[in-house]
């Protein structure tokens, strides 16, 4: 019969809505309370030493809000205040500086949108499919458009002499969870991020200031930074050596393993994102990125990679920050097994989890970029598989 | 061209904020530690989380052992079996720990504990003293295990191959491991894994169908809840959430709430107005079973004195915490426990 909802007249096209300022800085509509960050318990001891996952497959396009970006902390998320606010850089320079936020808003502006990932992103699933949907198997990625001032910048007031060929950067929470970064990378394209989104930093995310270090591993980009020190060698810090190293299968393990390389993953359809309407039109959709340039182009495969396809880049591309693909089929209701494959500017390709593998062997943590398969099934529920 | 921004920091400012250990011993001060200092300070600052004896407890990490692990299926990665340099233990230790109390150790305390973890990895004798000066004349046994990053010599000219489009498998895809069997995967309660996106019609007719608007259900009269007796002095619901927020210091090893359970720390439900060591299954530490003995019950005075120090109200006790000063702080957090489900 005639939709109700059409014929008649519903109250919200009736009555008032909410006035202005009934929510002078607002949250999402109460029917989306299902897209938030999601931790898994099993996975940490402690939430103040966590991380949890970006609803992935619930977001479109190719910014990530504040949100519901992910979070990792070593001890907790702190309040800092802009008044609170001190970074210190010294070591190998010719003058050793304090600087207040204040003094930050003052050097020159830049702007950058960049993808945040850390390099556990995929961790569990490198003995095998572990978790189902991709807010946990590759939720650990957040992309912001950040503004701040250049970590070169900085530097400069202070003087780096020839034998700083290293900074360590490091937080004011209780973990200052320091990493070491070697100049050159420190001198082409680190950001003090001061705002994320065109808004300030969310406490979860540094506020008031951290590092963004494009295309590198999350663990770098230094939240609540509050101090540089210029080395001539690396600080072979906690958190870059007893963690963030790749093991692998000769029981030695690769350290300063900072880039990420290129990955790609279907967001949807996918396990939290059943095909609901059946055969037809289906838009499949998801993201792609590469810590080594620009994505120039994402294949999506439905027959387990027999068959690729290449999927449009839609949107504007940017190096070091997430792509978003789309790639609209006509579904003839049949299983799928659904797989995109990233292919970035160097020509580096989204290798397979078995490729990685036969590498790295599977006492790895980090870095897994392998290739995700989706079985979509018939009835459109979908599974997070491995395929022969 | 310096644009003339910021001050001079000042060198003890520097001293304070730069502790930073390289491994050449830079940035090492002047201290030393025995084995035997450090085995008491580890077991009043960090035996709760990682052992008695460095061997870690629950998923907290395991720092002694694991020698000649690193190629087995599961590699046990401890300081003795996988850290590659001491200083880096020495500036750990230093910055950031104990676990919820970071930058409290003394540089002596700091060299006891590093002393003490050599010895519970069998580097070193139990009379040994680390100090400034012999600290770099430590090797660590897996020195030499690491490499830098080679993937773009070993793995990018691999992966740059020219990607196949057509024809790119013999056989049909077979699946050989589905995440569905492992179930650890965090559900819904829908019995979806959570976050699965809601859908907007109902599923058993298809999207073609449109639900007619239903009538409330009738609520009988036997289905009436009865009114909630008053709570007795029920805790200011401002100082509640002022509490709920401190209470986050102690979540890393206290769990509250629906479904708590021991963790480092036994959980809190119902703690306040019970006895001391009420929680049936936690090995408490022995002095809390001597308060229990003494009929100590956790009322308002006795859970703000051990907040306020918890070695001070319970000598002994194992729980890896400073202590919190201020008295509206310790009054928000018993306020909140208060207000938690028994």
């Amino acid at each position: 019969g005639a939709d109700p909802l059409i014929t008649e007249v519903q109250p919200w096209a009736s009555g008032f809505g909410d006035p202005v300022d009934a929510t002078p800085y607002g949250m999402p509509i109460r029917f989306e309370e299902h897209v938030v960050r999601r931790n898994v318990e099993w996975l940490t001891e402690s939430p103040v030493s966590s991380i949890n996952f970006t609803p992935i497959h619930a977001l479109e396009g190719t910014i990530t809000p504040q949100g519901c970006a992910f979070e990792r902390h070593h001890s907790g998320a702190i309040e800092l205040s802009k008044a609170d606010y001190r970074l210190m850089v010294n070591g190998r320079v010719d003058r050793p500086l304090v600087f207040t936020f204040d003094d930050l808003m003052r050097f020159p502006r830049h702007v950058m949108t960049a993808f945040c990932e850390c390099a556990a992103n995929g961790g569990m699933e490198w003995g095998g499919a572990q978790l189902e949907g991709c807010q946990f198997t590759q939720g650990m990625i957040h992309n912001m458009e950040y503004t701040g001032v250049m970590l070169r910048d900085v530097l400069a007031e202070a003087g780096v002499q020839p034998e700083g060929t290293w900074v360590y950067v490091e937080g004011a929470d209780a973990s200052s969870n320091g990493r070491s970064i070697p100049m050159d990378k420190a001198m082409d394209d680190v950001l003090i991020a001061l705002f994320a989104n065109g808004e300030a930093l969310r406490m979860e995310h540094g506020y008031p200031a951290r590092l963004v270090v494009p295309g590198w591993e999350g663990n770098m980009w230094v939240k609540w930074l509050r101090r540089i020190g210029v080395h001539d060698q690396a600080v072979e810090s906690r958190e870059e050596t007893s963690k963030y190293t790749d093991m692998m299968p000769d029981g030695r393990a690769r350290k300063w393993t900072w880039v990420m390389d290129a990955k790609s993953v279907i967001t949807s359809p996918s396990p939290q994102v059943p095909i609901r309407h059946g055969a037809g039109p289906l838009v499949v959709t998801g993201l792609a990125w590469s810590g080594n340039g620009a994505i120039s182009r994402v294949d999506v495969s439905s027959d387990g990679g027999a068959t690729w396809h290449p999927a449009r880049l839609s949107g504007d591309v940017k190096p070091k920050a997430l792509t978003r693909f789309h790639y609209d089929m006509d579904w003839d209701g049949s299983e799928m097994f659904l797989m995109s494959r990233a292919i970035d500017d160097t020509g580096y390709v989204q290798p397979t989890k078995q490729a990685l593998r036969e590498i790295r062997g599977v006492n790895n943590v980090y870095h897994n970029n392998g290739i995700q398969v989706w079985w979509v099934r018939a009835d459109g529920e979908v599974e997070n598989v491995e395929i022969a | 061209q310096p644009l003339g921004l910021g001050r001079e920091a000042l060198p003890e400012e520097v001293e304070a904020w730069d502790v930073a250990v390289l491994p050449d011993g830079t940035g090492l001060r002047p201290g030393s530690g025995s084995v035997e200092d450090g085995d008491e300070i580890f077991y009043e600052q960090c035996a709760s989380c990682h052992g008695d004896f460095a061997e870690g407890r629950d998923s907290w990490p395991a720092l002694s052992g694991g020698m000649g692990t690193l190629t087995d299926p599961r590699p046990v990665k401890t300081i003795g079996s996988y850290w590659p340099h001491l200083s880096t233990v020495h500036d750990y230790i230093h910055r950031s720990m104990p676990f919820g109390g970071a930058q409290t150790l003394t540089q002596d305390e700091t060299y006891a504990i590093t002393a003490f973890l050599l010895y519970s990895n069998g580097m070193v004798e139990d009379d040994f003293v680390l100090t400034h000066e012999n600290f770099t004349e430590i090797v660590m046994p897996n020195a030499d295990g690491f490499y830098p990053d080679d993937r773009p010599e070993t793995e990018y000219p691999i992966f740059s191959a020219e990607p196949c489009m057509q024809d790119c498998r013999d056989t049909a895809p077979e699946v050989t491991r589905r995440a569905v069997d492992l179930g650890v995967t965090p559900m819904g309660e829908d019995g979806r894994p959570a976050g699965t996106i809601p859908a907007t019609f109902d599923v058993a007719q298809g999207p073609e169908a449109i639900e007619e608007p239903e009538d409330a259900p009738e609520v009988t009269a036997g289905e009436i809840a009865p009114e909630a007796e008053p709570e007795a002095a029920a805790p200011d619901p401002a100082l509640v959430a002022d509490g709920e927020r401190a209470f986050r210091k102690c979540a890393a090893c206290h769990q509250v709430g629906e479904g708590a359970r021991n963790g480092t720390g036994p959980h809190l439900n119902g703690v306040f107005g019970a006895e001391v060591a009420h929680v049936e299954g936690f090995r408490y530490s022995p002095v809390f079973q001597q308060l229990q003995d003494d009929g100590v019950v956790w009322d308002h005075d006795a859970l703000s004195a051990f907040l306020e120090s918890p070695r001070g109200f319970a000598q002994g006790t194992r729980m890896s915490f400073a202590g919190i000063r201020n008295a509206d702080e310790r009054d928000a957090i018993i306020a909140y426990l208060q207000s938690l489900e028994p």
